[in-house]
């Protein structure tokens, strides 16, 4: 029974393959919130928001950053097209810290040219990867 | 004839020069064999990325989306690659006759290049140069493409722009490489793919396929732009190092040629002179 509920799961980056395995859940967050996809879903495409996927393959799970993209869920394939994704060890926490204030403080200035979108977008970024490396 | 002087120095500069272009061909061939694996790495995700961008065009017949009308303006905007150094054979020239013949009006077109050698060479033809990222080449990120795009979909969907093109040259083999021009906006959906919407999966989409859409065409001209880059760049070193082979053989050539010429220099010099002694002997006996 354990086997069966098991699926391939491929998240690619524009220059690598981050992660190619089998897992018997992935939860991550898109536009319209928090997912979960197990086996056997419904063919389905669907935005990326910045967010933690996290794998779980039986006992082992996987956390990951992942930032933007999509995701082709077939019944036994997941397939996230990511614009960028960093496991937990590869996260410069002290970088992260620094763009969350630098967006913090961009965002309360309220200058006329503030590229607001750009902005937020990137302070979801620094805070998704602060997340991770917290629960560690 | 040459003296036997003159010819050994003519000899020794293509000696020193074929070493040049023999250092340059291994340089470019350990290059090449980088940007190579790096093309194969991101092939996976652009490939993906235009299944799923035509599947979804195949299926849903007529959406309305910016992306897939053309814009009001006349403008095209180009997005260029060439190189930032020469000594690549006719990569470069390649690149920029290939605008030409595209057929564009000059006023029409506005280029954002990235490689200085067709930069140079287009904007002293009068074309005009939005924007340059040339440093990036040198090192293909997807960052730079990222920037690029961005800067490419604000004057598409700003206005200012009304067409969108990519120039650049493909990678087909060590040998072979190709200057191509790509439409990328307004998307057109390919032939290919209509004929083969029912043997797609029926999908959904959430929240809606325009969103879906709208959010996913940035995202594939970035990576179209990317995958770009890294082909230029491996097309760029393989055209380098042809380039660099031929003249290594014609170096080798020429110092052959040389090489016998100074030896018959030399035996005419020798005879010349023994002549001269035997004469003189004689002339005193």
């Amino acid at each position: 029974m354990a086997e069966n509920n098991l699926f391939q799961v491929e998240i690619i980056c524009p220059d690598h393959m981050f992660y190619q395995g089998e897992a018997s859940m992935i939860e991550f967050n898109t536009s319209e919130g928090q997912v979960g996809i197990l086996k056997n879903h419904v063919p389905e495409t669907l935005i990326v928001r910045p967010g933690i996927v996290v794998i779980t393959d039986g006992q082992k799970k996987q956390e990951a950053a992942l930032h933007g993209g999509f995701a082709e869920v077939l019944k036994d394939k997941v397939t996230i097209l990511a614009q960028a994704a960093e496991w937990p060890r590869e996260i410069d926490v002290a970088r992260a810290e620094e763009a969350k204030e630098r967006a913090q403080k961009r965002l309360s200035d309220k200058r006329q040219d503030l590229d607001v979108l750009r902005a937020e977008l990137s302070l979801k970024r620094a805070l998704v990867r602060l997340d991770l490396t917290k629960n560690k | 004839m040459a003296s036997m002087r003159d010819i050994k120095r003519r000899r020794s500069s293509i000696q020193s020069t074929q070493q040049i272009t023999k250092a340059m061909k291994l340089v470019s061939t350990v290059k090449l064999q980088k940007a190579r694996t790096r093309a194969e790495k991101c092939n996976d995700y652009f490939h993906r990325m235009y299944e799923t961008i035509h599947s979804i065009l195949a299926r849903t017949g007529v959406v309305m989306s910016p992306y897939l009308q053309k814009g009001p303006s006349e403008k095209k905007a180009v997005v260029l690659i060439s190189s930032n150094r020469g000594l690549a054979g006719g990569y470069n020239s390649n690149v920029a006759k290939k605008l030409l013949e595209c057929g564009f009006d000059r006023e029409d077109v506005q280029l954002y290049t990235m490689g200085r050698k067709a930069k140079d060479y287009l904007s002293r033809r009068g074309y005009e140069v939005v924007s340059d990222y040339s440093d990036a080449i040198d090192e293909p990120a997807y960052k730079d493409a990222a920037a690029l795009g961005e800067e490419v979909l604000e004057a598409y969907t700003s206005g200012a722009a009304g067409e969108l093109y990519l120039i650049y040259t493909e990678f087909h083999n060590t040998v072979s490489q190709e200057p191509v021009a790509m439409k990328l906006l307004p998307v057109e959906p390919e032939e290919e793919f209509a004929n083969r919407t029912e043997k797609l999966t029926l999908m959904n989409y959430e929240p809606d396929e325009e969103t879906v859409l709208g959010e996913m065409i940035p995202q594939y001209i970035k990576s179209l732009i990317y995958g770009a880059m890294i082909e230029s760049a491996a097309s760029e070193n393989s055209a380098r190092m042809q380039a660099m082979d031929n003249a290594t053989s014609n170096a080798e050539d020429m110092i052959q040629d040389l090489s016998v010429k100074y030896n018959r220099a030399r035996q005419n010099s020798i005879t010349q002179e023994l002549t001269e002694i035997i004469a003189g002997a004689e002339a005193i006996g």
